[in-house]
């Protein structure tokens, strides 16, 4: 099951993190680190219902919002 | 004189030299029971199951062997195992090249390393590499040892398929030879003609799929290095030569190198041996002394008939399915076909299992088409992403792949050749819970130690009833088939592979070595009826 409710410890922090993590890169090397950020993140879950759920969720909010 | 029947491609071995048949100065065109079209790995193959199942049958080639050129190289353990039980695996195990180890390379840097650790107690290797010429001069070889012992098949070469025409009960079939045209009929044809294949198009039947938009050049070279005997592969390699390269060693100080070029390409330039040399230079080093042996261009595509079987009319091998090469599921998948088809074709033919057991041919082969499609299209997306964001997708794999395991795991230049497992197949009988998932309805026994020798060579003749650790009577008779027992005692690896949880077992296995039912005891009215679904009669 994929968690939509509030999740993070800190959260904050993480998306500070996650801005700074960027900083200093090209927009190809940003787009490459997001990439394997989320390769990395994909193992760490492992299963493969919550990822589909979780694509499912990233692609309908998306198009929902343009 | 006009040649009739003119060569398409130069031979690498004449097998077969037209001879005039009877048939060709018969009145009225003679009938048989079976007929092939098409003397591929796919064609042999079924000629050869049939014939040694005792069903007559005519293979027909518009050309006398073995096309030269540079093809299949890598057969799997289920293809050897299948050649075995054909009684052609021991030659090509002595030529063909054994090979475990495997290198990942990006850029200049070697990713990481793999070995296919082949599990212990199987008479066959995890893959050979061997020249498509020799797979099939092998399985010629096999007929003809077959002939001698009385195996009712002929062989006619530089007969060339024309025109079809299906009736209800036969087909007739218009053929073209160097003395002129015949006709002669069939009870079924296996159509094998490869995927062009002349007899789909004559029936009107559709092909569809997908073309991926990439050229490979494939180059064949002879040198006496000493690169290791594993498979190399570049994903855009360093040298330039191509946005992916393979290296892999064949019989007879030959390898295989296979450059990717891309979609816009000017075909006849590319094939400029010294734009050939270029590249492999390029990959080998400036010192390495080589031969071009063979070279050619290819594209490739994923696509399947929605339907293997038209009545009378059954289709194998490429002719029935395409799909790219990475992976090497192109004859190792179609030889399963000629696995699956002989049986049942037999069966049918001898009046004992109706013909609509030729339906689950249709059925497991396209289930097992699709898995192989499948494979070879994630692997094409993986090899030569489509978009810029899968490439990214990609390379970040590749980067990650370098020092994370898990990576390892995603990079993707084929997936090699498993055996198909008919999961859901109409034949399937009772499982048992607690026996292993891998021996499950289905599935194709692996093969264990047995005795002095192994399991699958008592395995294959016809249907038999494997019994481990358990009682149970010498042989069943049930519609028609005399089912003999194999008695087996546990062993470790019988145990692993059979037994799971169970104390003992009893497995109905189909004659192309397929799981067919399994139980923990024995139960006359249950192994009948099963036997009954195994053969269509349900
Ligand atoms: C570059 C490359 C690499 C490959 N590597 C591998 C690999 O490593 N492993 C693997 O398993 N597969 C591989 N394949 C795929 C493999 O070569 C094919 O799947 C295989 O040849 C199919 O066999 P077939 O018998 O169905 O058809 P084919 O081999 O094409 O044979 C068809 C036969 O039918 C005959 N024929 C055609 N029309 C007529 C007619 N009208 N009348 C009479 N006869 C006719 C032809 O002359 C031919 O002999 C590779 C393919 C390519 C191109």
């Amino acid at each position: 099951m994929l968690i939509t409710t509030p999740n993070l410890t800190r959260p904050d922090e993480s998306y500070a993190r996650l801005i700074a993590t960027h900083e200093g890169l090209d927009e190809a090397g940003s787009h490459a680190l997001n990439a394997r950020l989320i390769l990395i993140l994909m193992n760490h879950i492992g299963d493969d219902a919550v990822l589909a759920e979780a694509m499912r969720l990233a692609r309908e909010t998306g198009t929902e919002a343009a | 004189m006009k040649d009739l029947v003119p060569e398409r491609y130069a031979l690498a071995f004449r097998l077969y030299p037209y001879a005039r048949s009877p048939d060709q100065d018969a009145t009225a065109p003679v009938r048989h029971k079976a007929i092939v079209v098409g003397g591929g790995p796919i064609g042999l193959a079924t000629a050869l199951d049939l014939g040694r199942r005792g069903v007559p049958v005519v293979l027909l080639d518009d050309h006398e062997g073995a096309g030269l050129g540079s093809r299949a190289l890598c057969f799997a353990k289920r293809t050897l195992e299948i050649c075995d039980r054909l009684g052609a695996a021991a030659p090509m195990l002595d030529k063909g090249v054994q090979w475990n180890l495997g290198k990942v390379f990006h850029d200049d840097r070697l990713l990481y390393e793999f070995n296919l650790l082949p599990e212990g107690g199987h008479a066959m290797p995890a893959f050979i590499n061997l020249q498509q010429p020799w797979f099939e001069k092998f399985l010629h070889d096999a007929i003809t040892a077959a002939q001698a012992e009385g195996a009712p098949i002929e062989l006619r070469g530089r007969n060339r398929v024309d025109a079809v025409i299906p009736a209800a009960d036969h087909v007739t079939l218009e053929v073209m030879t160097p003395d002129g045209p015949y006709r002669i009929e069939a009870d079924w044809l296996i159509a094998c003609d490869g995927a062009r294949s002349p007899l789909r198009n004559m029936l009107g039947l559709g092909f569809d799929g997908r073309v991926f938009e990439d050229n490979f050049l494939i180059a064949d070279v002879k040198m006496k290095a000493d690169f290791p005997t594993e498979r190399w592969f570049w994903f855009e390699p360093h040298f330039k030569s191509g946005d992916s390269a393979l290296l892999h060693k064949q019989p007879d100080d030959i390898w295989r190198i296979d450059f990717q070029l891309g979609w816009n390409i000017d075909r006849a330039k590319e094939l400029e041996p010294a734009r050939i040399r270029a590249r492999v230079d390029a990959m080998l080093g400036p010192d390495v002394d080589y031969e071009l042996d063979w070279c050619s261009i290819y594209t490739f595509q994923c696509r399947r008939m929605a339907q293997f079987r038209h009545g009378r009319v059954l289709f194998a091998g490429d002719a029935a399915h395409q799909v790219s090469p990475f992976g090497a599921r192109g004859a190792n998948s179609g030889v399963q076909d000629a696995d699956n088809l002989g049986w049942k074709l037999a069966l049918v033919v001898q009046g004992i299992a109706p013909d609509s057991l030729l339906d689950s041919y249709d059925a497991e082969r396209v289930h097992g088409a699709d898995e192989n499609i499948l494979n070879s299209t994630r692997a094409t997306d993986f090899i030569t992403p489509k978009t810029p964001v899968s490439k990214m997708f990609r390379n970040a794999v590749l980067t990650l792949a370098e020092t994370l395991p898990f990576a390892r795991t995603i990079v993707n230049s084929g997936r090699l050749s498993v055996p198909c497992t008919y999961d859901r197949s109409a034949l399937n009988g009772p499982d048992h819970p607690e026996m292993p998932a891998r021996t499950r309805p289905g599935s194709p026994c692996p093969d264990a130690p047995v005795g002095q020798g192994w399991l699958l060579s008592h395995l294959g003749q016809g249907f038999i009833l494997l019994t481990i650790g358990l009682d149970a009577p010498e042989s069943v008779m049930a519609h028609g088939l005399t089912v003999p027992r194999l008695a087996l005692e546990a062993t470790p690896e019988l145990a692993a592979r059979y037994l799971g949880g169970a104390k003992g077992a009893v497995y109905l296995i189909r004659p192309d070595q397929h799981v067919a039912a399994r139980w923990d005891h024995y139960d006359a009215d249950a192994v009948a009826a099963a036997t009954a679904r195994a053969i269509g009669k349900e």
